[in-house]
């Protein structure tokens, strides 16, 4: 856990970088410090391991006051990573990744054996990669050394100062996507540092946005989209914000459970005379096992005389996996031109429907009651 | 591959010529140098060139690496300033301005090439360690490393082949600057050259600059291999 309390940072010109910061970071959680360029986000980050002094106010790991430890031994206990990776050239990966195994007097097996777990863990065939040097690397591999270097000890404390900063936007959001899975498994305390909104809703369990040296607002990211507390919050999260939190949200959050189907060899008869008297247009068709086969609506049905649902149905109708986001889903029902999504599993399986109502309704609480993924707001 | 063939032609040639002139039975009304002659004054030469570069090595390198340590730095800028002016100044200028200071003979010749080879050293050796990307030194302190371990690690590792880039360039001129020195009374290659200019004997003035011409080349070569064996495997190039 980490305590910032009242922080502050005064350079001897009076320049006040951080006015007295003051949040808490939870053990497994991952904060991200957001702003725009000079707000003190990653000055603020620097006093957690005091590569910067702290001025003013003291800053609390699992309960150790900072500055009552050596700053050597309190770094080596901290994950570094930053956007330019400083990798160190004439070193292999391997000795790259061991740096602080070293420093901390590890032995030589331990630390090849850590390398070659990180390695993996990161993606990275550990035979291929241990013995090259960064110049042999692509970009997208070198940020990945660079994490796993910062993981090296197993420290339980990350500090990340855009670590996804130097890569193109592809890359980036796949290894954002890794990272997540990552944690999901390592659960570390991480503080990253970034000016880019959409990273830190994607990455953020909390955000602290903060403003020329202030912290503005501390809230989780469906808190920040859905009641930024003032004017700067909603012109920093952006006009976009519904959308933005619609991201955040899953599939799964706004299906409906359990939709009627029918069969494909069912009798259209059947299948028309039911739509009639429920007053439904659209039906879902299923095979054995309940996978998804297509749909059928009321306009189609009545243009065939007779036979059986096959014969009306359309076969490519877009769906949703359990697990996407509401955003991506909106981006397929849009794309398709339909209102209603299938939802299905990873074996196509039925899940539920996701209609276009449903989704305003959902949009229209955001911004009353709704947290979205945290339940906890 | 080109660029040690073109070594080796260059090399034949200064050899060669120097071999042709010694085998000369006169040269208009005076014998040519005997192999004698040449070896003694190549010897007097290196131990120059030597004596003058180890001296270099032993001041510029610590000199240059101290002024880049935090205490020091607004040390670096008169330092190292002064040194590349110092070395704009021509070779021949500041051989002259030791004569009347330091008076005639070998030891005033030497100091006077030290001088003139510190600049090239000291002016890397800072560079070396200043111009590590500070994304490094970031990383490397931000992981816990402290300040020897950084610098024993990471900067000399990162500066070795500039400084050792430094310390060729500096042997090179120094050879060549060495001719000069005889002007103080130094030894050399340089006496063969200067009798060949008093006497007009062009033939006795390439038998003094063919051989410096080859020594040049040799040292560049033996320092180059040795510059590459110093430099850390992930940073060289291909």
């Amino acid at each position: 856990m980490i305590k910032l309390q009242d922080v502050k940072k005064i350079y001897p010109d009076g320049t006040k970088a951080v006015k007295g910061v003051t949040f808490e970071v939870k053990e497994g959680e991952l904060c991200v410090l957001l702003g725009p360029s000079g707000c003190g986000k990653t000055t603020t980050m620097k006093m957690i391991n005091r590569l910067i002094p702290i001025t003013e106010g003291d800053i609390y790991i699992d309960g150790t006051n900072n500055k009552e430890m050596d700053e050597n031994e309190l770094r080596r206990e901290m994950g570094y990573a930053i956007q330019e990776i400083g990798l160190f050239p004439h070193m292999t990966v391997e000795e790259n990744i061991s740096t602080v195994p070293k420093l901390k007097k590890w032995s030589a097996e331990e630390s090849e054996e850590r390398s070659r777990k990180l390695l993996d863990l990161m993606g990275m065939d550990p035979d291929e990669f241990i013995d090259k040097y960064p110049t042999e690397l692509s970009g997208g591999q070198r940020q990945r050394v660079g994490v796993a270097r910062s993981l090296g000890a197993d420290p339980p404390i990350m500090l990340m100062d855009e670590p996804f900063g130097a890569i193109d936007p592809i890359t980036r959001d796949r290894l954002q996507d890794e990272f997540l899975k990552i944690q999901e498994e390592i659960k570390k305390t991480i503080v990253f540092v970034t000016h880019d909104i959409n990273e830190a809703i994607k990455m953020g369990d909390k955000v602290a946005l903060l403003k020329d040296g202030e912290l503005i607002q501390y809230a989780p990211p469906a808190e920040l989209l859905a009641a930024p507390k003032n004017r700067f919050v909603r012109d920093f999260v952006g006009s976009d914000r519904t959308l933005k939190s619609l991201r955040l949200m899953r599939v799964e959050e706004a299906m409906k459970q359990s939709p009627r189907v029918v069969r494909e060899d069912d009798d259209l008869e059947d299948v028309k005379r039911t739509m009639e008297t429920n007053e439904i247009n659209y039906l879902i068709v299923v095979e054995t096992g309940n996978r998804l086969k297509g749909w059928i609506n009321k306009e189609d049905a009545e243009g065939v005389d007779s036979g059986r649902v096959a014969d009306a149905m359309v076969a490519d109708t877009g769906s949703a996996q359990i697990g996407t986001s509401l955003a991506e889903a909106l981006t397929v029902m849009l794309e398709k031109d339909v209102a209603n999504l299938p939802v299905v599993d990873e074996a196509n399986k039925l899940q539920g429907l996701l209609t276009f109502h449903d989704l305003q309704k959902l949009i229209g609480e955001t911004y009353t009651e709704r947290g979205g993924r945290h339940p906890e707001v | 591959m080109r660029r040690r063939l073109v070594l080796i032609i260059l090399l034949s040639i200064f050899i060669g010529l120097t071999v042709w002139i010694t085998e000369l039975d006169s040269l208009k009304y005076m014998q040519p140098k005997t192999y004698g002659d040449i070896m003694r004054q190549g010897w007097n030469h290196i131990k120059m060139v030597g004596i003058a570069e180890l001296l270099a090595i032993g001041v510029g390198v610590p000199l240059g690496i101290l002024v880049t340590r935090p205490g020091l730095k607004n040390l670096a800028t008169p330092i190292v300033g002064t040194a590349n002016v110092g070395q704009t100044i021509p070779s021949l200028a500041v051989i002259a301005i030791m004569a009347p200071i330091l008076g005639y003979g070998f030891n005033s010749a030497i100091i006077a090439l030290f001088v003139y080879s510190l600049l090239p050293v000291l002016r890397n050796s800072y560079a070396g360690i200043n111009d590590i990307d500070p994304a490094i030194i970031e990383s490397a302190k931000g992981m816990g490393m402290s300040r020897a371990q950084i610098a024993w690690k990471i900067e000399l590792p990162l500066a070795r082949p500039v400084i050792m880039a430094g310390i060729r360039t500096s042997t090179v001129i120094c050879v060549g600057t060495a001719t000069l020195a005889v002007l103080v009374g130094g030894e050399g290659l340089g006496k063969i050259i200067l009798t060949g200019l008093y006497t007009q004997i062009p033939l006795l003035i390439v038998q003094g600059a063919a051989p410096t011409a080859a020594l040049a080349v040799i040292l560049d070569t033996l320092l180059e291999g040795f510059e590459s064996w110093m430099t850390p495997r992930g940073l060289k190039k291909g």
